[in-house]
């Protein structure tokens, strides 16, 4: 049996270590915030202007003027703090946002990732991905598999257009967990029933699997 | 350019409708704030929309949402381009797009905001790693800094900037509310001229040094506009833990 949805996004916030400074993505990688443990001192950092995001407001906390990435109505926390987006990006980009979990389309073997626009589909942008991708210290990313049609996710190299070069550290998929390594994926850790050779069959790059 | 130093002077205009009388023209470059809808120069754009100004390049994260903000001047095609990072969740501009008749330049969130910030500053641009080896890199100078691949961006001036703060003292020190600030200081140093449209005006000496967040002398015209739409594009909330 592969993981669920919930199952991802509870594997994803494991990957959250104590007093670290997190990015969350928009879409799954957003659900991670309410898995990850109380007392951790984590602080999620938003990338329109906000470190030390807290949950959705209650009802009668609605603030039109205090939003995630996402434009979703949030709450800040106590040690807040409320910046400019060139700051915002100075954070990211210098290297300061200690982790992000963003969601994916492809990643390659060497830890190149395309995730911001499909050719042929209507434009969205890429809002904040590239400077996450290329800025965060440690990049995980949350993905299916494989496509509907069942097409490779995790390949030896992206055919769809680039976010950033090189930059995935670690991949969470209904699958399992795996880790870029140059030529080939490594498997640290494979989903209940989920078998090597199911793994082989709807990866595009070579798999290795530890013990 | 001339600014006005001196507090308290000439920058207080009575409506939007007086503060933009002399600015609005065909192929102007605005600059507008905000995230989204949130916290956008709501008075400033439905002024814009009413003079209907033709041409227009609109330098916005967004440019509007869900037919609301600044969509409102694509739905009236005034826009001739959009300098923008995210445009999903906007199908007056993706139609508009798809069509031909607005030019779309995409930029990584980090590097357009850091494009305004160096057009305010002086200065001629900037080597940054986003973007690097993807198609933002296509017909820019890549080079290797530190071992690592760099790409050369251009700063972004506007002739127009609308901006929106929760408080603002009358030489236009002015104060944003929680992700409200976002683009806008940076904005607002970057244009020919800035409009403040402020919820609450006022005297010099309100606002702690300390707590300034743009200080006045970026600030060319303020109006007090004490009410706001505040749409809200997505209100997520969580309910209350029973006692």
């Amino acid at each position: 049996m592969s993981w669920s949805r919930e199952d991802m996004v509870r594997r994803a916030a494991a990957e959250v270590r104590p007093g670290q400074i997190v990015n969350l993505g928009i879409g799954m990688p957003t659900e991670v915030a309410n898995e990850i443990p109380a007392g951790l001192n984590v602080m999620l950092q938003s990338e329109n202007g906000l470190l030390g995001m807290g949950p959705y407001p209650y009802d009668d906390q609605v603030d039109p003027l205090l939003i995630n990435a996402g434009k979703q109505t949030v709450t800040a926390l106590p040690g807040a703090s409320t910046f400019d987006s060139a700051l915002s990006f100075a954070m990211i980009r210098g290297g300061h946002v200690d982790l992000a979990i963003l969601g994916g389309l492809e990643v390659a073997a060497n830890g190149d990732l395309a995730n911001w626009t499909v050719p042929g589909k209507l434009i969205t942008g890429m809002g904040g991905a590239m400077d996450l991708a290329a800025g965060a210290q440690r990049l995980v990313v949350l993905q299916s598999h494989a496509s509907k049609d069942g097409k490779p996710k995790l390949v030896t190299a992206t055919t769809l257009p680039l976010t950033a070069l090189a930059c995935v550290d670690r991949v969470i998929t209904e699958a399992g967990v795996f880790d870029p390594a140059g030529t080939h994926f490594v498997c640290v850790e494979r989903a209940p029933d989920v078998t090597e050779d199911w793994i082989r069959a709807h990866t595009g790059a070579p798999v290795m699997f530890t013990p | 350019m001339s600014r006005s130093p001196a507090p308290g002077t000439d920058k207080i205009f009575p409506t939007v409708a007086a503060a933009l009388a002399d600015q609005l023209r065909d192929g102007l470059r605005i600059m507008s704030g905000g995230f989204g809808l949130s916290g956008i120069a709501e008075a400033c754009i439905d002024e814009i929309a009413r003079r209907a100004p033709r041409g227009l390049t609109i330098i916005s994260n967004n440019c509007g949402n869900q037919g609301q903000g600044l969509a409102v001047l694509l739905q009236r095609k005034l826009v001739a381009q959009v300098i923008c990072s995210y445009v999903g969740g906007n199908p007056d501009l993706a139609e508009q797009y798809l069509a031909g008749t607005v030019k779309v330049e995409l930029n990584p969130q980090g590097t357009f905001a850091e494009r305004i910030r160096a057009g305010g500053a002086g200065l001629g641009g900037f080597f940054t790693p986003t973007g690097a080896g993807t198609v933002v890199a296509e017909g820019k100078e890549t080079r290797l800094i530190d071992g690592r691949p760099h790409v050369f961006e251009t700063p972004l001036r506007g002739d127009l900037a609308i901006v929106r703060a929760q408080v603002a003292d009358v030489f236009g020190n002015a104060r944003f509310h929680r992700t409200a600030r976002n683009f806008s200081p940076l904005m607002a140093m970057a244009a020919t001229t800035t409009v403040l449209e402020v919820d609450r005006l006022v005297p010099v000496g309100d606002i702690d040094p300390d707590d300034v967040h743009l200080p006045g002398l970026f600030v060319d015209r303020i109006v007090h506009v004490p009410t706001h739409r505040n749409v809200i594009e997505f209100r997520t909330t969580r309910p209350r833990e029973s006692a």
